[in-house]
């Protein structure tokens, strides 16, 4: 299968990827044959229009949700998840759209949800007893960490601001990913301070080793972090481009279908497109 | 402050809720107190009385209730009302007959939901000197209480039935029978009085079918039309109470065989006697719930002046109620039991 | 700051996290009103005895706050508490020993809970509508096995929870009081100490968020349904030491007065949050109010009215204190 953008270097192994995904929801089909390729150690940027199918594709590899057809690999060996915790087992940690917090637990229980700590010993073993403090130390090493600024981890969440709440969420999957983070729109309820420091904790982990998929619709972001732009258009990937290579112009062209990959991985211009505002491209090439 | 700030809140919200509602209970009920105002003591001599009534709802039991209250206030007693939830309601009735013991009542009358289910709590009382009548409802055993004020429902059940066979004349008598609750005390003595003067043994062919209706309109038409779909030829309908019979009748009506059949009932409330007037049934057989209730609180009233302990089965008697009185069966006619019903 | 303050000082932070402080004042309030406005409430005796009259519907209302903060609620709670008090009395009539059939009532009880939690996970139906069918069935399933007859109880075993100990020869205990005491705070533990309560809440609070969050959403709700059994189960005998007597009529309010306890104690309807301790006040308040209000001479009727006034009270708290975090 050629690449879309027809690469020709011989790419590594991606770590996670999927073919032929397909996901319907009623009448409505989410997910419509999408291919996915993340690399290792790179940051990957997922853009599309609302509704173009991002948050449904990263449930699907987040195990959230089960594809109709299609496959979705880990470091090449095909998986099945059969929800989100099997994809967390493979290392896997989602940052998801509307955050999926517990509002009236506190910030410590929610970076632990799913996965609490016992205390060690009897207590632990017999008594099911929680390590309440040694989690509250934790979350306040891991915030700290990542600079996200909350007053006390016992703080439950719904007293957070829209932008502290994302900082957990954001530090939850940071923390504890092992092979990929996802986060879709992690800087959406953002402000540019807090945004600027989400870009830095990606950073971060892509300095760890760790590959990044993220998802936003604001174009400076997906331009100053990311290695490569998936472009996804009405439930399928329609172009993968090199942020160092094209332009946002172009970028948004191909999210809107005002351009396309053409047979010979040049873009062009599609006729009776929908405006976009875009200044022609004056038929740029794909290289 | 701290950020758990809205649950101090609360906490204090609900404290000064609780204190409104409190403030206006208190100021409703002072003027429903039976006595008269000033914080009642119990130095100044007055009898306190407890009524534990099976509900709160059924208008026998109201106008139990009222009655008791009246004669009370006429008495100089003071008397506080309380009440199951539902029929079946032991648990409450055994709360509330604990609250009394610890008001310090002189005396509790009681119509016991169930029979035995609250004698521990009786027994309690009456081992702290309190008088304890039950009114209405026998316990079982009879002595578990000093004294009952009650109709005698085998008694008012077997004037049904007598008068029922009567009606019947000639015919051969084709049954049907509608329950009260399974289970209940005065249900099974209605029936079984009824069918002792109906003259039919339990188990006879002529009894076509019975249903419980829990003494519900509603559920006893349901019961009639689904006994009379299989039973034809019906021409004699026992019911437990008015409301049974009044369900009873819609279905015999919409059978179109309401004339044909003799339906009888017990209790005697007004909208029954009204019943019985417009010819939907034959007959009724009053019960006195007033003389009851005044009777409990006179002996109440008697038992701290002297000291005297009622005892016994006092029959508050039965009146059968027709204007089509038949040979052999004393009856008032419904312009008599209109002045006298009760409801 | 005051934040670090309280992350500091545990007591200070205890009482101001616990939930149930709001209803513990009202409940203080309510003792210190009545004790002042009648001579007879403030009693050792009427005290213990007001623990007592909390006892049945405190039991169903510990269960019922389990489901309530899952999001659901039981409406079959009382029903299937009831067919239990039914086949452990009636076993034991027909000559069962007592305590095969006392664990044979159990565990019909922890089946009606266990299957009510099947159809709510499996098939994803709403626990309102779900209970309301359990409701149905299993009262006809009462009605049907007692036959028309209620089964006076004479057995020690059945009878024990209501069995009278007096400490220091004065204060009046029952063993049900410890039995309940006990549950309380093992399930206040279980739902403040484990993973398993956290799972509970944060089902409660937002099932799809668990779900994404790793939780197993439907074993959670599943198990719940079997512990609230249970629950109802041992509800069933505290109800045989109380009323000696198994009777297919009794509590047939008794689902919506455990909600009155659950509510009153401060849990939220809507689910994931409240506490057990809560609904502990709560079905004292409402077993004080009835004592303290007969104590003051005042009727049944008027009674029920300030229960009514506080439950709508009690959920208007909780709504409004919602609505200030937003
Ligand atoms: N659970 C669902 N049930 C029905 N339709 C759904 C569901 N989830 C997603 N969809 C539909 O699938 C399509 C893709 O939705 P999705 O959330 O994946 O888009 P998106 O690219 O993430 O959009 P946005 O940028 O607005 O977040 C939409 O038309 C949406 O309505
Ligand atoms: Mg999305």
């Amino acid at each position: 299968m050629s690449d879309p953008d027809g690469r020709d270097a011989p790419a590594p192994d991606p770590v996670l990827s999927a073919r032929g995904l397909v996901k319907r929801f009623g009448r409505v089909t989410a997910i419509d044959g999408a291919d996915f390729d993340l690399l290792p150690g790179e940051v990957l940027a997922v853009v599309g229009d609302n509704g173009a199918g991002k948050s449904s594709l990263i449930k699907a590899l987040s195990g959230a949700l089960t594809p109709d057809a299609g496959e979705v690999r880990v470091a090449g060996r095909p998986v099945r998840f059969h929800g989100p915790l099997d994809a967390r087992r493979h290392g896997i940690e989602t940052v998801y759209q509307d955050l999926a917090l517990a509002p009236a637990q506190d910030v410590a229980s929610n970076l632990f949800l799913g996965r609490e700590r016992r205390r060690p010993g009897l207590l632990g073993r017999v008594f099911r007893l929680l390590d309440t403090r040694g989690m509250r130390a934790e979350a306040e090493r891991v915030l700290d960490e990542l600079g996200i600024g909350v007053r006390s981890t016992s703080q439950p969440v719904e007293t957070l601001s829209g932008g502290q709440r994302q900082g957990v969420a954001v530090a939850r999957a940071a923390a504890f990913g092992t092979r990929v983070v996802i986060m879709d729109e992690p800087t959406a309820a953002l402000g540019v301070a807090e945004s600027a420091r989400v870009l830095d904790l990606i950073d971060r982990l892509r300095a760890r080793g760790l590959p990044v998929v993220l998802i936003s619709h604001n174009m400076p972001h997906v331009f100053d972090i990311a290695d490569r732009v998936h472009v996804h258009r009405l439930g399928r990937r329609v172009a993968v481009v090199s942020p160092a290579e094209r332009t946002m112009n172009e970028v948004v062209g191909l999210i809107t279908g005002a351009l396309r990959v053409g047979a010979d991985g040049a873009l062009e211009e599609v006729r009776d497109a929908v405006r976009t505002g875009v200044t022609r491209t004056g038929g740029g090439t794909a290289e | 402050m701290g950020r758990r700030g809205p649950l101090g809140r609360s906490g204090r919200g609900v404290a000064v809720l609780l204190a409104g509602a409190l403030a206006v209970v208190g100021a409703a009920c002072t003027s429903q107190r039976t006595a008269t105002p000033g914080v009642g003591g119990k130095a100044d001599g007055r009898t306190r009385i407890g009524l534990v009534t099976k509900t709160d709802s059924n208008p026998f039991f109201v106008a139990l209730r009222e009655a008791a209250k009246a004669r009370a206030a006429a008495d100089g007693a003071e008397l506080v009302a309380l009440a199951g939830k539902f029929d079946g309601d032991n648990d409450g009735q055994v709360a509330a007959l604990e609250n009394l013991v610890q008001q310090g009542v002189d005396a509790i009358l009681v119509t016991p939901n169930n029979s035995s289910g609250i004698l521990g709590a009786i027994r309690h009382a009456r081992d702290r000197g309190i008088l304890v009548v039950a009114l209405d409802t026998e316990t079982s055993p009879r002595d578990a209480v000093d004294a009952t004020f009650a109709t005698d429902n085998v008694e008012a059940g077997r004037s049904q039935g007598r008068y029922v066979r009567a009606a019947l004349a000639e015919r051969d008598p084709r049954l049907l029978m509608l329950d009260g609750t399974p289970g209940g005390t005065v249900d099974e003595q209605r029936h079984r009085g009824f069918l002792d003067g109906f003259g039919l043994g339990e188990n006879d062919p002529r009894v076509l079918g019975r249903q419980p209706t829990n003494g519900d309109q509603s559920r006893a038409q349901q019961a009639m039309e689904n006994l009379l779909q299989r039973a034809n030829g019906v021409n004699a309908v026992y019911t437990l109470n008015e409301p049974a019979a009044r369900g009873a009748h819609s279905a015999l009506q919409a059978r179109g065989v309401a004339g044909q059949v003799v339906v009888g009932s017990v209790d005697g409330g007004c909208q029954g006697v009204r019943d019985v007037r417009e010819g939907r049934y034959a007959v009724t057989v009053m019960q006195f719930p007033r003389r009851m209730a005044e009777e409990g609180v006179r002996a109440a009233v008697e038992f701290t002046r002297t000291g005297t302990r009622p005892s016994g089965f006092v029959d508050t008697g039965s009146a059968v109620v027709t204007d089509r009185p038949v040979p052999g069966v004393d009856s008032r006619d419904t312009a008599w039991a209109l002045a006298n019903c009760w409801g | 700051m005051t934040t670090t303050a309280l992350r500091r000082t545990g007591v200070g932070e205890f009482v101001l996290r616990t939930p149930a402080v709001g209803p513990t004042i009202a409940l203080v309030v309510a003792v210190a009103l009545f004790s002042l406005t009648t001579d007879t409430f403030l009693d050792v005796d009427n005290l213990s005895l007001v623990v007592q009259q909390s006892l049945v519907v405190g039991t169903l209302a510990l269960g019922q706050t389990l489901v309530i903060l899952t999001g659901g609620i039981d409406l079959a709670n009382a029903a299937a508490c009831v067919l239990g008090t039914l086949l452990m009395a009636r076993l034991v009539a027909d000559g069962v020993a007592a305590p095969l059939a006392l664990l044979a009532g159990i565990a019909v009880v922890v089946a009606v809970g266990a299957t009510t939690g099947g159809v709510v996970t499996a098939l994803g139906l709403p626990p309102f509508i779900v209970t309301l069918g359990v409701l149905a069935i299993v009262t006809a399933a009462s009605r049907i096995y007692a036959g028309g007859q209620s089964f006076p109880v004479t057995d020690g075993l059945l009878g024990l929870l209501g069995t009278r100990q007096y400490l220091f020869g004065q204060i009046e205990l029952t063993i049900g009081m410890g039995v309940a005491l006990g549950m309380y705070l093992l399930l206040w533990y279980s739902l403040t100490r484990t993973a398993w309560g956290r799972h509970v809440y944060a089902v409660g609070n937002d099932s799809e968020a668990a779900r994404l969050s790793g939780i197993h959403v439907r074993r959670t709700l599943l198990s719940v349904y079997v512990v609230a059994g249970l629950v109802y189960g041992v509800a069933a005998w505290q109800a045989l030491g109380r009323v000696p007597n198994a009777d297919p009529n009794a509590f047939q309010t008794g689902n919506l007065d455990s909600v009155t306890a659950v509510v009153l104690g401060g849990t939220s309807l809507f689910g994931g949050r409240g506490s057990v301790l809560g609904t502990l006040v709560g079905a004292l308040i409402v077993a004080v109010l009835r004592s303290g209000l007969t104590q003051a001479g005042i009727d049944n009727l008027y009674q029920d009215v300030a229960t009514g006034v506080l439950v709508i009270a009690a959920v208007a708290v909780d709504r409004f204190a919602r609505r200030r975090q937003r």
